[in-house]
């Protein structure tokens, strides 16, 4: 289970030091992402998340928008 | 794309997942840090003046021509107690106020653009629409700043 969040939260929790995450493909990563964001495209997260994520913090995903 | 990616961790065990879904495009027009190729290029956010005379819409009129005076300009732009712009108040229109508040002379729901918005199609929208400067908000409407096409034009082609 998962939960939606919104744009103060999520500048609270990674000041605080939560794991955020692009998940779009690199191209779009490079054009411009959000400072400080880590990039697992969607397609390699099975293999790269259990690895390069830390279970124990709390993680927020992104990608461009809701359309 | 990110509803999966959060779906996907949870499966992994991870149990603090989270989903910002307006995403990175919400991120931008709000004016906050980005990196990437295009940080590079100023957008409206970087180039708008966070130094703009503002004054309550339910102070008087009085107060917002006290802003105007402070800061040497002949408007004031008006807002809520959470930044959000309702309106703009000239100084002709204040000096005539008669005890009102901003509320009752300002000129409602001026135009108002986000801080992603790209410099070179913004600032030939603003010279076919003869428009000298413009507010930058927030998706929410809180005030960012006041972006002049001039300085913006300055930036696209320096010298």
């Amino acid at each position: 289970v998962f939960e939606r969040i919104e744009r103060a939260e999520v500048q609270r929790l990674v000041e605080a030091g939560a794991q955020l995450v692009e998940v779009l493909p690199r191209g779009e990563y490079d054009h411009e992402h959000i400072a400080g964001a880590r990039h697992i495209p969607l397609r390699e997260l099975d293999a790269r998340a259990p690895r390069e994520l830390d279970r124990g913090e709390l993680v927020i995903v992104y990608c461009h928008d809701f359309l | 794309m990110s509803p999966r990616a959060a779906l996907r961790l949870t499966h992994f065990g991870f149990t603090q997942v989270y989903d910002y879904v307006p995403g990175k495009s919400d991120w931008m027009a709000a004016g906050l840090p980005r990196e990437g190729r295009s940080a590079q290029i100023p957008n409206a956010g970087d180039l708008a003046r966070a130094d703009v005379a503002t004054c309550r819409y339910r102070s008087s009129a009085t107060e917002a021509l006290e802003s105007m005076h402070a800061n040497g300009v002949n408007f004031c732009v008006a807002v809520d107690r959470d930044s959000v712009v309702v309106g703009m108040v000239y100084r002709d229109e204040a000096q005539n106020a008669d005890g009102r508040t901003v509320e009752e002379v300002m000129r409602r729901g001026p135009t108002t653009i986000r801080a992603s918005e790209p410099l070179e199609p913004l600032t030939a929208r603003m010279t076919r629409a003869d428009v000298d400067a413009i507010l930058v908000t927030t998706p929410e409407g809180r005030l960012l700043g006041l972006l002049d096409r001039h300085h913006a034009e300055a930036h696209i082609h320096p010298g």
